[in-house]
């Protein structure tokens, strides 16, 4: 813990914002303390974005006005209040004592200049170096967020780095110039979890090192147990709860509060359970949380059918680059020799990383794309055999969920239309009374109301719009449905009704699930068995106890010891996570080594890199 | 970035060869030059006919004829025009500098005054200097070419009698050709960067800009402007082909001595030389302003030039 007694280094008063005639933010009260963290959560719409870029005076160029409230900044000179500086004051601050990093590294960085020049351009404008100077200085900023071969660094364009490094040349921007207090707003949520997990740690030693207050906005529990001192909860532009992290976790005050932690997914939580569970999850009815749902065991699988669903030695490849004459040279090896079996009412996961291929194989199974080679069978059916009629059947069969709701659905068509449209195209009921009639109970079965079949995407929210391509897809009664990373966007109090929602169609009509997911928390709730995929490839596959509790390749145990864990009582060691995610794309000629499966327990296999 | 800028320099020379060829093939179906030659001469005899045919080299077939101009071609030689015997060389030498001049004129008028328009528009978005440029750029847009021309003849030089109304002869004559096709242009352009620039200050990268602290003229002008820059150089070079069309049109009316007045006297004429070596250098400008674009493009870009 850090001296207490210190004064406050940035205090916010009574500080709303409006954007036109809307508040955002209203009347929000908070103070960081050097050397400490502080972190800001809250779903979408909380305010939380809108709070950082008010600090850094940046929502104005977005039409922001700040009609109450002062932000006090202290310096060697006393107090200034932030709001009341001209923007060309402002930016002698901005950048030099309060900088900022952002959460999309992939455009965060200018595509047409080199990383030297964005990094000495800061060291430039604040210290008055010269360019040789602040180019000396940037690859010593390059080596503390242990970029490897800073100096060759300095000429390359930001599309030459992955995310992870682009992130990291990010920090190396925001910290040029020593500031007093980082903003930080979602660093790591584009980024897969083993990179995040190391983003985290560089963060954390570099605040430590350099003695800064960071303000770190995120929606992630997970994370703010892992890094934050303090917390300010918000809800709805407002602060509900603050507090010391440990205090604010073990003994949550506001109902808001609550319901967000026992929303969240904690990855252990279902250690020695058989089967997945649906446990009643707490909601905001307005100011008073409401408990809904049942807690239940999900033993819906049926293992001695026969599978639904079978994969063998799947292959997909994509060509990547040409050579002169319009040869292909480079093939990117999505999917290398997969197999797996799906049961009726059973939930597989494919879990991985960035090019796991792991929404390859969802899509090659729906038809989106085309295998190289391998045998997909549907009801053991391969579909090599099948006439244009079944597998246009197979459509009907299997349905599919993608990760952005809206951009799923026709904005210009009712989402009544929408979900009628399969019925409609598999001819699956006649007569319009007969389908709007299907239309109104589908969308009451996902928890919507008749009278939204008239409305149009853009009227719903989120989480709504994900419940209409739920109805969807159910509407053209699919034995199978793939979830494509389905609940990644949404809010984790959405998405644990979502997920509860997806337990309980799985009991009522038997669907199989093929659900695709980056997040192990949530695998680890809802899915039977789990295949983990490594560049193409199975690493292990065997049921939800076998790769949780006894993760045995490498890759998996790497995987999870990645996952921010929400409870800060829980310190972990992420020393061994180190390493960028290796690229899939090949050489031609150069094809992967393909590892045999070792079965270690029953149903448990390995993949054998020996 | 070498391997595309050869790819794109082959691509040049076998569209080239194509819009040669057709351009060879589609006057040869327009009718008999020796008919045209001879109208009004009172009796032609089918013998009288096929002499002029000879000498004009059309009896030949038509791949020894495309050949053979294709040979001429490296040696700058395109025959003779069918009127008057001039060598078409000494014809085009003539009227390209004029062409060109008035071509390169009009863009740079045009995206000298779009880009800082176009910028001012896209940073005041939904206030007045945005709305007053685009219902400018709107009645700009609204003005056929044609129409246009004869008005400012009508204002400029027959009533306030400024500028001369047509020919070329120095810097005055130069003026009113050249702002009428620049005025519409200008006015594409204008929305082409204001929408550009629009879409590139959304971009993160400003938001980080302007909270490394820069000067909000430094994150236009160097962070968001070299961005904007990269849709509208491909726009620009496009543009320059349809310039050289809508010239043809604008040439004749102020009876300006270049390419579009000499085609269009060859075509009234079938004079198949000048026309076929004037539709030839024309695409040959073309391309070539297409290939300083794609040089362009690989030195704003680096995602391309370290392909």
């Amino acid at each position: 813990m850090t001296d207490i007694s210190s004064a406050p280094i940035l205090t916010v008063e009574n500080l709303s914002v409006e954007f036109g005639q809307s508040r955002v933010i209203d009347d929000l009260n908070f103070s960081v303390m050097a050397g400490r963290t502080l972190a800001i959560v809250g779903e979408s719409g909380s305010g939380k974005s809108v709070t950082s870029q008010s600090i850094m005076r940046l929502a104005e160029s977005t039409g922001a006005s700040y009609p109450t409230g002062r932000i006090l900044f202290s310096t060697e000179k006393g107090e200034v209040d932030l709001l009341s500086l001209s923007q060309q004051q402002m930016r002698s601050i901005r950048g030099k004592d309060i900088a900022m990093i952002f959460q999309e590294p992939m455009t965060s960085l200018n595509p047409v200049f080199t990383i030297g020049d964005q990094i000495s351009e800061s060291l430039s404008l604040h210290k008055k170096v010269t360019k040789a100077e602040a180019l000396e200085e940037s690859v010593r900023l390059l080596k503390m967020v242990r970029l490897p071969d800073a100096e060759d660094m300095l000429k390359r364009y930001p599309h030459q780095l992955s995310g992870g490094m682009r992130q990291r040349v990010m920090i190396a921007m925001a910290l040029a110039c020593r500031p007093k207090i980082l903003i930080a707003d979602e660093p790591t949520t584009a980024l897969d979890v083993t990179i995040q997990a190391q983003i985290l740690t560089i963060l954390h030693d570099l605040q430590k090192e350099l003695d800064m207050a960071v303000i770190f906005i995120t929606h992630d529990m997970g994370v703010v147990a892992e890094i934050a001192d303090d917390v300010v909860v918000m809800w709805k532009g407002k602060k509900v709860e603050q507090g010391a992290v440990k205090e604010l976790f073990a003994n949550p005050q506001h109902p808001y509060t609550k319901a967000l932690l026992s929303a969240v997914p904690k990855l252990g939580s279902m250690t020695g359970e058989a089967f997945p569970k649906r446990f009643p999850i707490t909601v905001m009815d307005g100011e008073n949380p409401r408990l809904i749902g049942e807690e239940k065991t999900q033993d819906t699988a049926r293992y001695n059918d026969g599978p639904l669903l079978s994969v063998r030695d799947l292959v997909t490849r994509f060509d990547s680059k040409k050579g002169f004459f319009g040869g292909v040279t480079h093939r990117v090896h999505a999917v290398e020799k997969v197999s797996f079996d799906i049961f009726r009412g059973e939930t597989l996961a494919l879990v991985g990383e960035s090019g796991s291929g792991k929404s390859t194989i969802g899509r090659t199974i729906q038809q989106l794309q085309k295998a190289t080679s391998g045998d997909i069978s549907f009801e053991g059916n391969p579909f090599a055999t099948m006439s244009k009629a079944d597998k246009q059947r197979l459509r009907q069969e299997i349905q599919y969920i993608f990760q952005d709701p809206l951009a799923s659905l026709d904005p210009r068509k009712t989402i009544g239309f929408s979900i009628a449209e399969p019925i409609k195209t598999h001819d699956l009921i006649r007569g319009e009374k007969n389908i709007q009639k299907r239309v109104h109970e589908l969308l009451e079965r996902v928890g919507l109301t008749a009278e939204h079949a008239k409305r149009y995407p853009h009227q719903f929210s989120g989480g709504q719009r994900q419940r209409i391509c739920i109805a969807r897809a159910l509407a053209s009664n699919p034995k199978l449905i793939i979830a494509d990373e389905a609940l990644s966007a949404l809010d984790v109090s959405i998405q644990a009704q979502i997920i509860n929602l997806f337990m309980e169609l799985q009991e009522e009509h038997g669907i199989a699930y093929l659900f695709i997911s980056h997040d192990m928390a949530v695998v680890e709730k809802m899915s039977h068995r789990v295949a983990v995929l490594y560049l193409g490839q199975v690493a292990e596959l065997g049921s939800r106890q076998q790769i949780l509790e006894t993760p045995s390749h490498p890759y998996t145990q790497r995987l999870l010891s990645a996952v921010p864990i929400a409870d800060p009582t829980i310190k972990r060691d992420l020393g061994r996570l180190s390493g960028e995610i290796p690229s899939p794309v090949r050489r031609v000629g150069d094809e992967p080594r393909i590892l045999p499966h070792k079965e270690i327990a029953p149903g448990h296999f390995v993949a054998d890199a020996s | 970035m070498a391997n595309f800028l050869m790819k794109r320099f082959l691509q040049a020379v076998f569209v080239l060869l194509a819009v040669t060829l057709i351009v060879a093939f589609a006057i040869r179906l327009t009718g008999d030059p020796a008919l045209m030659l001879t109208q009004g001469a009172g009796s032609v005899t089918e013998a009288d006919l096929m002499m002029i045919r000879e000498a004009l080299g059309i009896n030949k077939p038509f791949f020894v004829q495309y050949f053979d101009f294709l040979k001429g071609l490296f040696s700058f030689d395109f025959g003779r025009s069918f009127m008057g015997g001039t060598p078409v060389a000494d014809l085009i030498s003539k009227s390209l500098p004029a062409t060109l001049i008035l071509a390169a004129s009009v863009m740079f008028i045009s995206i000298v005054i779009s880009i800082p328009l176009g910028i001012k528009a896209a940073i005041s978005k939904g206030k007045w200097p945005d709305q007053l440029i685009r219902i400018v750029s709107l009645i700009g847009l609204s003005f056929p070419n044609f129409w246009l021309a004869i008005m400012l003849v009508l204002i400029f030089s027959i009533w306030l009698q400024w500028l001369p109304p047509s020919g070329m002869d120095g810097f005055a004559s130069f003026l009113m050709p050249a702002f009428t096709m620049a005025i519409i242009l200008t006015a594409t352009n204008v929305r082409l960067v204001r929408s550009s620039m629009l879409e590139t200050l959304q971009a993160q990268y400003i938001m980080v800009a302007r909270a490394k602290g820069l000067s909000e003229n430094k994150v236009l002008y160097k962070h968001a402007l070299r961005n904007c820059a990269i849709p509208l150089i491909t726009y620009f070079g496009l543009q320059f082909g349809g310039l050289l069309g809508g010239i043809v049109i604008i040439e004749r009316v102020f009876n300006w001595p270049g390419l579009g007045t000499l085609a269009f006297d060859a075509v009234s004429g079938r004079d198949y030389p000048v026309l076929q070596a004037v539709i030839t250098i024309l695409s040959m400008l073309i391309v070539s302003v297409n290939l300083l674009v794609d040089i362009a493009y690989g030195l704003i870009d680096p995602r391309i030039r370290t392909e």
